[in-house]
This record gives structure tokens, C-alpha cells and sequence, in this order.
């Protein structure tokens, strides 16, 4: 395989899986012009004058759809490890005799451990997604016969929009939908909150498939998808569990070490003057994002300060800062609790958004460069503070990029990750596998204290009177190293590349290769 | 993989060990798939066949080189040449594996010299009498996990616990991790503790506590000022080390006996009170209110007021319930206790929080402190503030106050310019 040196110094395939790929160039540094991909002409004449695209199964709606070998199917990750459509998808694919598709879901969770047999029996060729648990295992394991890619939430629509990715088939799997197709997510027994992973498939894929286990009349309100991009709705018993699509409550983190990086985290926050009236941040539902959301909600009632927005996924804790006026307004990405989906349908101040709003490389500017600060986690980072979350230091792919990478753009970058786990140091010479480039984070927080991006020196100088601990990077990893017991080995890898990590304008940043 | 890695014959495989016996003449730690931090090892002595040792590890791809390197020297200097060794690791320290293999082999029968990791800066330093003992954060002393962080919570004391956290069949195997820890662990600024076991299991326990960097021994249910002197003596037999002592009274004959526990030695430095044990020997329940106890608290503090020492109260045992921990301190501190207990280090910053003098008191320590500064100026012989002769002990309470919001940063280094004199 042909290999060719980025401008972050890592090598990378020239070609990806059988396209040519461009090597990362550095941050805004690539420029591209033309025209956006299209989708497909199609004539409402050519649909029912009724409205109503029902199929009556999944494998019908497939060879409706003409599903032929090498095909790429879409699907979208909302209902995280409860989705029940996309093995459904593969087992009828099989039952069908189709061969070497290709698999393009927004995410995989370990509940797609079922599709395994499929990469093996040629049903799918390789996957164009997040890779985790036993998909990752099996990835790196160097089985897949083609090559993985891993493309952040904003990069999978970039990559839709400049043609990289042509979806054959979006299979949408929806909480409530009507005959016509229209759907949405935020209701229904599945509920999950928003489809907003699944926006660009219903607008480019050639064919678009609803799937629903609760079906309305016409018509669903409210649509987050539009029925008028959909050619077929499937009615099913069940399209997820909903124990596994939301969690009935967040549970906060009880470990002391990671509420301390939380606390640490809003404190830094508040006392370099990010914290201040209607600023805005950004944090997951991770145990440490979460506790950070609540030390900061409590600095925010002492101070008398509140955001001018915050942008989720919907948690409890975001869902208590909306009702108690602490922001106006919640930009939802995804949902993670069912109380964020109940605030969700009852209150106004929750605004939907997608990938394309918050995220997208061809959008006229996006939400995430105006977010003043933004909580993430990292499976390593390094002294340049170039950051991993797809590997771990053995090699092993285990995670996808989401929307980290995009988020990355934000004001104020912080990686709130525990400097070593389980003996296994955070804090290397070098990341195994860079999905961000050092210069775009700016603070590393761990329990042992903060470390500010020396080219930060603006915060470097706000800080100087916070009461967190501040160290140098490279003093924390002699520490971790101390306490550890040296350096941790390095992956031992094949040259073989498995799966090609792309940066949020589509070019490619590093690779992953296979375990030996 | 199975090779030969000089020394002796040692064989180190990384398989699931099938071919080892389900039974150890010795063994040490903690095993099974949730285990963090720490590592099982189990020893079955031979006569000869050298050493054949099986290692199973979840850090195995980042630490396995530097684990077989360590069981190699570590046999060595135990001088263990011939045995069947099974190593169960779950992401332990260095220090902690050292600490496993030496109580197995001493579990399986095993003599000679201690496996002791390198003593760290961090073990060197001293503690003074006169410090501020506001919080202490018990960890149990067979789980090592709790340990390498505790620091990082900043509360002002950490005690490795030989006693109530170890069960009695951990308790050789605590010891061993207890002083390793010691050695090896970076406390911050917390003094360093160890709460020894009663009675002759205490005084061994001492051996592995005071040449590794211990700062304070806590006694336990100290009844009589004698078994003071014993953990004394025995002291100054193992270490020349400025050890100090804070014994804690758990029993009714303890409270009688206070006064005389808390002069029993020079290295008391504070007295300390345990009442779920007292509570139990009294046959009644622990109540919120604490009514039951009353008295037991302010003969402790009384005591040690009288000794010249601090009085430092019981533990909170709620971890969930930090509206009830403030409550407790804010009570506490009113009888006259300086510190108190923490079983989660959540607790600290409450504890430290609430041992803040209250706003209205800051207030009052400041007018006192900026009236005895014009009086000093004026040369005069009396302090008044208002209308009032303020009697010197206040003066210097109302010094101390202003200390302490200085501390909890509840005033500003600057705070006498700020509002102008009295």
C-alpha cells in the first residue's frame, strides 16, 4: 500500500479503498471549490398521490429499493446500543444473497456485535464508521477486508456532500412516524430525542427508507425528518429498547479523582473569566462532562451569571439549568436522558439541531467555532497536546470520533481526561493514533491539576490567580511515569492499515493498522 | 509466550496458568475481573525445578517486560530460587506487586529480607505538633487503589487503617501494602498516618510503620495510659523518627481514663474520640442528635484541652448527606474539636469549609484584632472595643479567628487596610 507522509509528519494511505485520498494538509488549510453532490431527481408524480409509502417489511423495502452487491446502506446511532434496525438490515441483506456492502452508520455500538458474521461471510465489506468493542477488535484484528474509515459527525456530512460517501439505501429508524414519512424522534416508545444523525442521509441517499414501530396519521408532528425525501416507510413491532436508547436518569460519576477533574475543570472556567454572562459551553453526558455541568450550574448561581446558550445532548442536569434560567436556550445534538426528552416536547427553549448546524465543513460557518468553552474526553494525549480517541495505547480501536474532532473549533478546547488509568498513563511522548491536532486544545485537566497549551498564553495569564493547580505538561507525564512504573510499550502494529482516521475537511490525519 | 529469562531457571509464561494447582501454600492480594490497582499472587514452594511463574494481566501489552522484571528481582532478593509462582494483576503499581509477593511468600513460609521499594522524597518529610488537623481521610490499608490519589483531595491528615477497614485474614497482607505505600506514595501536604491494631498485634504492626515515613500513629481503643507507653516504647525502639501519637478514645473506661491517656506520652499530640465503639459499649444506638455521647465528647475535649492537646472528633459516616457533615462539624467545633473524620474524600473541602469561623465571628475577631493594634500603638495598657474592656484570651482567639479566615481566604491579606482602623 502506497503511503504518504501529512503535514501532521504521520503516514498515511494515498488511496482509500480504492479512491484517492489527500493527506491532512494542517488546521483551514485545505481549500476546495466546484459544486456540492447532488441527490437523484426524483417526481412526486412517481409516489402515491395518497401519501402513503407503506411497505409491509424491512426485505421487501430493501429489493424495492434494488439493493445490489456492493451497495452502501446508511443508518443512524440515536438509539445508541438499543438500535434493533441495522443488524435486521444485514440479516435480511443476507437472506437476499446480496454481497460486499458497505456498512455507513453515523456510529456502532457493541449491539452490532451481531454484523460480525456478515463481515465474514462477505455480506459487508468493510464499515465507513465509528468502530467500537468487538466491531474495533474485529477491525484491528486486520480481518475486514476493506478498509474502516472514522469521520467525525461534521466530516460524515462533508464527506456526503463531496461525494466521497454515495449512500444507495438510508435505512431510518424513527420513534413515530407517519405513512408519508415523516418522522421524528422525540416521541413514541422508542424515543430517542432528535434524528439529526440521520438529516444528511434523508437529503442525498438515492433511496430512503423509514422505519417505525409507531406509526401516526398523517401528519407527525412535529417532522424532524420530512416525509417529501422519503420513498418507503416500514411499520415493525420494535425498532429499539428503549432501557438502552436513554438512560431513565444520568448517573453522575461517584469516583472522588474524576469529580475532582470536574471541579477543576469549572473552576478554571469561572475564575480565567470564561464563566460570565451570556457566554456558552458545551459538555457531554461522560461522568466527568456531567459533573463538570453541575459544579459549573452552582458557580453560575453564586456568581449571578447566566449563558446566552449551551449546547447539548439533553441531560437532566442541562434540563434544570434551562427550567431554572440559567440559559435560554439548549442546542440539542442528541438526548441522553428521558428527561431531556420529556423537556424536549414541553419546552420551547430546546432548539434542534444537526450535524450540518453545528458541525459541517461546507456550511457557511458553524455553531462549534462560537461555543466559548467545550468539555471533551481523549484516550491519550501527548506533549504537543495532540489528542486520541479512537485507540488505546495497546492499538486497539475501541471508539469513534463523534463529534470531537468538530468540537475541537470551539474558544476554549479542554480535554478532561484522569492522567493515567488503572496503571495505564493518559500523558505519552507521542498520541498512538492523532485525531486532534495539538494547536486546536488548549487545556489538559487532570486530577493532578491543569495544563495550559503553551501557545495559550492569554489563559496562561488569566489564570495566574485561579486557585486549581497548574503544571507543565511534560512534569505531569514524569509523574504519571513515576507512579506507573515507566513508559508503556508501544502498540505493536502490522504495517497492514485497517481503517483511516479522516479530519473534519475529509482529508486524512492518521491511520490504524493492524495488531500483530 | 515462554522463554527462559536467565536467572535460574525462571519461567515466566503470560497463559491462563491451568496447569497450576487451585491451592497455595501462600498468597496475598486481591483477585477476580474487578480488581484495580492491585494483583493476587500466589506461591507454592519447592525443592527444586527453579522458578516457574504464570502471569495473567490486564496491563500485560504495556507492563509486561517490566512485570516479569520485577518478580525476577523480587524473588531474588527474597531469595525465593525454587517455587511455583501465579500472578493474577489487575493494573498494580510496582510498589503494590512488590508488596503482594512479599506477604505471599511470607504467607507460604518464606524468611528473610524485606522486598522494600526505594523510599521516596515524599517519605522524608516532618510534620510539626502544632498543625492544623481539621480533616484525616481514612483509607483501608489492604486497598491500595484508594491510596496513589488521596493527596490530590488535600485534606490535612490520610491514615493507612491496619485496624476496623482490614480483615483479620488481610491483616500481614495490609501490613506489607501499608509500608510500601509509605514509602512510595505522594501524600501532598497531608500528614501521614497509620492506625495501628490493639493491643501485641498493634506493636507489630509499629515494625512496618516506623523507619518508612510515617508521621502519626493513631491507637486505637485505648483504655488505660499503659498501653500508651507500650506503642511508645516500642517506638523508640524500632526508630529515632519524631513519631507522633494520637490515641482514640472508644470505650466508657476510655473516657474515664482520658485525661491520664492523653499525659501518657510526649508524643501525643492530639486525643480523638470513636464512637461507634463507644456507642457499642454502652449498649445504646448512635443517634443523629448524639445526645448518647454528649458527655464522652466534651470529657475528650476537656481532656485534651487540659493536656495541652487538640481534640479532634469522630467520623462522619454519611457520605451522601454533606448538609448533615457541615451540621456535624459546625456542632463539633462549637464543643471545642478541631478536626474530624472523613471515610470519602468529598467530605474534606466540607469539613474544612465548615470549620471557617462564621462571617459574624470574622467580623467581631477583626474590630477585636484592629483595637488591640491601636491599643499596642497608643501604648496602652487595656484593650477596649467600644464601651467594653476586652480581657486578653479573647484578644487572642479573635488573633487566631483572623488566622483562620486568612487561611479559608474568607479575608483578604490586606483586610486591615480595607475598612480603616477601629
Amino acid at each position: 500500500m502506497s503511503l504518504r507522509e501529512n503535514a501532521a509528519g504521520r503516514h498515511v494511505p494515498a488511496e482509500i479503498n480504492g479512491r484517492e485520498a489527500t493527506p491532512y494538509l494542517g488546521v483551514g488549510a485545505r481549500a476546495v471549490s466546484g459544486r456540492k453532490a447532488s441527490p437523484l431527481i426524483r417526481s412526486a408524480a412517481d409516489y402515491p398521490a395518497s401519501g402513503d409509502k407503506r411497505t409491509p417489511d424491512l426485505k421487501t423495502a430493501l429489493a424495492n429499493a434494488g439493493l445490489s452487491d456492493g451497495m452502501v446502506i446508511s443508518t443512524h446511532h440515536h438509539f445508541r446500543n438499543g438500535d434493533l434496525i441495522a443488524n435486521q438490515i444485514f440479516d435480511a441483506a443476507k437472506e437476499l444473497g446480496v454481497k460486499d456492502l458497505v456498512w455507513f452508520p453515523s456510529a456502532s455500538f457493541p449491539c452490532h456485535e451481531h454484523l460480525i458474521q456478515y463481515l465474514v461471510d462477505g455480506t459487508i465489506h468493510h464499515i465507513e464508521g465509528s468502530m467500537n468493542g468487538p466491531l474495533g477488535a474485529f477491525c484491528t484484528s486486520g480481518k475486514m477486508r476493506g478498509m474502516g474509515v472514522l469521520r467525525s459527525h461534521g466530516g460524515r456530512w462533508q464527506a456526503i456532500q463531496d461525494g466521497e460517501v454515495r449512500i444507495d439505501i438510508a435505512v431510518i429508524a424513527a420513534p413515530t412516524a407517519d405513512a408519508f414519512g415523516n418522522a421524528t424522534g422525540d416521541r413514541g416508545p422508542s424515543a430517542c430525542g432528535l434524528l439529526g444523525f440521520a438529516l444528511a442521509d434523508s437529503m442525498y441517499a438515492e433511496h430512503v427508507v423509514v422505519v417505525t414501530d409507531n406509526l401516526v396519521p398523517f401528519p407527525c408532528l412535529p417532522w424532524q425528518i420530512q416525509g417529501n425525501h422519503i420513498d418507503q416507510v416500514v411499520e415493525v413491532e420494535q425498532v429499539g429498547l428503549p432501557e438502552k436508547i436513554v438512560s431513565g436518569t444520568t448517573q453522575l460519576t461517584k469516583s472522588p479523582d474524576r469529580l475532582l477533574i470536574a471541579e477543576h475543570c469549572a473552576k478554571f472556567v469561572r475564575d480565567v473569566g470564561i464563566m460570565k454572562d451570556g457566554f456558552s459551553f458545551q459538555a457531554g453526558a461522560g461522568g466527568t462532562a456531567l459533573a463538570f455541568a453541575i459544579y459549573l450550574k452552582e458557580m453560575m448561581i453564586e456568581a449571578g451569571v447566566t449563558a446566552g446558550f449551551v449546547r447539548g445532548g439533553s441531560t437532566k442536569y442541562l434540563v434544570e439549568m434551562l427550567e431554572e434560567g440559567l440559559t435560554p436556550v439548549i442546542l440539542d445534538g442528541q438526548t441522553f436522558d428521558l428527561d431531556g426528552v420529556r423537556s424536549m416536547r414541553e419546552n420551547a427553549g430546546h432548539q434542534h439541531t444537526s450535524p450540518f448546524t453545528s458541525y459541517n465543513f461546507h456550511g457557511k460557518g458553524n455553531f462549534a467555532s462560537m461555543l466559548d468553552v467545550v468539555i471533551l474526553g481523549a484516550t491519550e494525549v501527548d506533549t504537543d497536546f495532540n489528542a486520541n480517541v479512537v485507540t488505546h495505547t495497546d492499538g486497539s480501536l475501541l471508539h469513534g470520533i463523534g463529534g470531537w474532532q468538530n468540537c475541537l473549533a470551539s474558544k476554549c478546547t479542554i480535554l478532561a481526561v484522569p492522567s493515567f488509568r488503572n496503571r495505564i498513563p493518559v500523558i505519552l511522548d507521542e498520541v498512538t493514533t492523532l485525531c486532534g491536532p495539538g494547536e486546536l486544545i488548549d487545556v489538559i485537566a487532570t486530577e493532578r491539576g491543569l495544563c495550559i497549551n503553551p501557545r495559550r498564553t492569554d489563559l496562561i495569564e488569566a489564570a495566574s490567580s485561579t486557585s486549581v493547580p497548574m503544571l507543565g505538561i511534560h512534569d505531569l507525564k514524569r509523574e504519571v511515569e513515576r507512579i506507573c512504573g515507566g513508559a508503556p510499550r508501544r502498540a505493536q502494529t502490522t504495517d497492514k492499515v485497517v481503517a483511516a482516521i479522516q479530519w473534519v475537511d475529509g482529508t486524512t490525519i492518521d491511520c490504524v493498522r493492524a495488531l500483530e | 509466550m515462554r522463554g527462559s529469562h536467565g536467572q535460574a531457571s525462571l519461567e515466566v509464561m503470560s497463559d491462563s496458568g491451568d496447569s497450576f494447582p487451585g491451592t497455595w501454600a501462600g498468597s496475598a492480594g486481591a483477585r477476580g475481573p474487578k480488581v484495580r490497582s492491585d494483583c493476587w499472587i500466589g506461591i507454592e514452594p519447592r525443592d527444586s525445578g527453579g522458578l516457574e511463574v504464570g502471569v495473567v494481566s490486564t496491563v500485560e501489552s504495556y507492563y509486561g517486560e517490566n512485570i516479569r522484571t520485577l518478580l525476577r528481582a523480587g524473588c531474588d532478593a527474597l531469595g525465593i530460587s525454587h517455587a511455583r509462582i501465579r500472578v493474577e494483576d489487575g493494573g498494580a503499581y510496582p510498589w503494590v506487586m512488590m508488596a503482594r509477593l512479599e506477604a505471599a511468600a511470607r504467607d507460604a513460609g518464606v524468611e528473610g529480607d524485606d522486598l522494600l521499594p526505594e523510599l521516596d522524597a515524599a517519605a522524608t518529610t516532618t510534620t510539626t505538633r502544632e498543625r492544623s488537623r481539621r480533616s484525616r481521610l481514612y483509607l483501608p490499608g489492604n486497598e491500595p487503589k484508594y491510596m496513589v490519589n488521596a493527596g490530590l483531595h488535600g485534606p490535612d491528615g490520610i491514615i493507612l487503617d491496619l485496624e476496623d477497614s482490614v480483615a483479620p485474614a488481610a491483616k500481614a497482607a495490609a501490613r506489607v501494602i501499608v509500608r510500601n505505600a509509605l514509602r512510595q506514595v505522594d501524600f501532598g501536604a497531608a500528614e501521614r498516618m497509620v492506625r495501628i491494631n490493639q493491643g501485641e498485634e498493634g506493636l507489630r504492626d509499629l515494625e512496618f510503620v516506623a523507619e518508612h515515613g510515617c508521621h502519626l500513629v493513631l491507637v486505637p481503643k485505648v483504655e488505660e495510659p499503659a498501653e500508651l507507653r507500650a506503642v511508645d516504647a516500642r517506638l523508640a525502639e524500632l526508630s529515632d523518627a519524631p513519631i507522633l501519637l494520637m490515641p482514640i478514645i472508644e470505650s466508657a473506661k476510655g473516657v474515664v481514663n482520658a485525661y491520664a491517656i492523653a499525659t501518657a506520652s510526649e508524643r501525643n499530640v492530639a486525643l480523638t474520640i470513636g464512637l461507634e465503639d463507644y456507642t457499642a459499649d454502652l449498649g445504646v444506638q448512635r443517634t443523629k442528635e448524639g445526645t448518647e455521647s454528649r458527655y464522652a465528647r466534651e470529657v475528650v475535649v476537656n481532656a485534651a484541652r487540659a493536656a495541652g492537646l487538640q481534640a479532634i472528633d469522630t467520623v462522619h459516616s454519611d457520605v451522601s448527606d454533606p448538609e448533615g457533615l457541615k451540621a456535624a462539624v459546625r456542632e463539633a467545633r462549637g464543643l471545642g474539636f478541631e478536626g474530624k473524620g472523613c471515610i470519602h474524600p468529598r467530605q474534606i473541602a466540607l469539613v474544612h469549609e465548615a470549620f471557617l469561623p462564621t462571617d459574624a465571628e470574622v467580623e467581631r475577631a477583626c474590630a477585636i484584632v484592629r483595637a488591640f493594634r491601636v491599643a499596642e500603638e497608643q501604648g496602652l495598657g487595656v484593650v477596649s472595643l467600644g464601651s467594653k474592656m476586652i480581657d486578653p484570651p479573647v484578644v487572642k482567639r479573635a488573633q487566631k479567628t483572623v488566622e483562620q479566615a486568612l487561611e479559608g481566604g474568607l479575608l483578604g491579606a490586606d483586610w486591615l487596610d480595607e475598612e480603616g482602623g477601629a
